[in-house]
């Protein structure tokens, strides 16, 4: 399947939907650094990856379908739960992709500079979420 | 970097792509950035060590989230927030035997 983009997708998303989700990634940044303070980086380092703002994502891909049914007058069925078992299976295999950011983060860091880390870490994490995903779409 | 992320995962289609972008690495971007600040190199890699753990207890979790939402239907609410019990669980599970001492 050919991978698109769609500016068009913006129209039905609201400003305090993106807020929304600044405002809890926000929040975990705080959270996980009080969580390091408190108990050591060993434990707060954990929710780095804690699942912040996929349950917000989920929660408005559920109610933008229904929407969408809405307008058009038809009912939206499993067509919302659908939508939210495609967007989980690919944060599954983004989880592979942040699962190559940390250990890279981990290894790299102590010995290079933190942007290019940083950088490097995040395209790691792009390509293996990529390249696991274009597996499964060859599967 | 949340708001660019969640944007990139609203505006890419198909939907199972754009999933990726829910596991981006955001909140650990700016974690890191600010551990290194305010605590040096080693301490953020420290972090990032145990993030390899917080990323296997996320696979776990979206796979379940994933698996109940074919299985059950139950609503995007009730899935993604039940279900965090699941990563607290995987993620110290992780911890106590694997990165704890």
């Amino acid at each position: 399947m050919k991978v698109k983009i769609t500016p068009s997708a913006l129209r039905e998303s609201k400003w305090y939907e993106y807020t929304g989700r600044f405002l809890i990634g926000g929040s975990i940044t705080v959270f996980a650094g009080i969580i390091a303070k408190k108990f050591g980086p060993t434990v707060g380092g954990l929710f780095l990856a804690f699942p912040a703002i996929f349950p917000a994502s989920a929660t408005l891909i559920e109610s933008h379908e229904k929407e969408k049914k809405k307008r058009a007058r038809l009912d939206p069925g499993i067509r919302p739960q659908n939508a939210i078992a495609l967007d989980s299976a690919g944060s599954t295999m983004g989880a592979i992709g942040l699962f190559v950011f940390a250990l890279l983060t981990w290894r790299l860091l102590p010995n290079y500079k933190t942007w290019a880390v940083l950088l490097v870490s995040t395209i790691a994490w792009m390509i293996a979420s990529v390249v696991v995903w274009a597996i499964s779409e060859a599967v | 970097m949340v708001s660019a992320f969640a944007l990139a995962g609203d505006v890419i289609k198909p939907k199972r792509f754009a999933g990726l972008f829910g596991a981006a690495p955001s909140v650990a971007l700016a974690s890191i950035l600010l551990a290194v600040k305010t605590q040096g190199r080693t301490y953020a890699a420290t972090e990032a060590r145990s993030m390899i753990a917080g990323s296997a207890a996320f696979f776990v979790y979206s796979l379940s989230v994933y698996w109940i939402s074919v299985r059950y239907k139950p609503s995007a609410i009730v899935s993604t927030l039940s279900l965090i019990s699941l990563w607290i669980a995987v993620a110290f599970g992780i911890w106590i035997t694997l990165l704890r001492g």
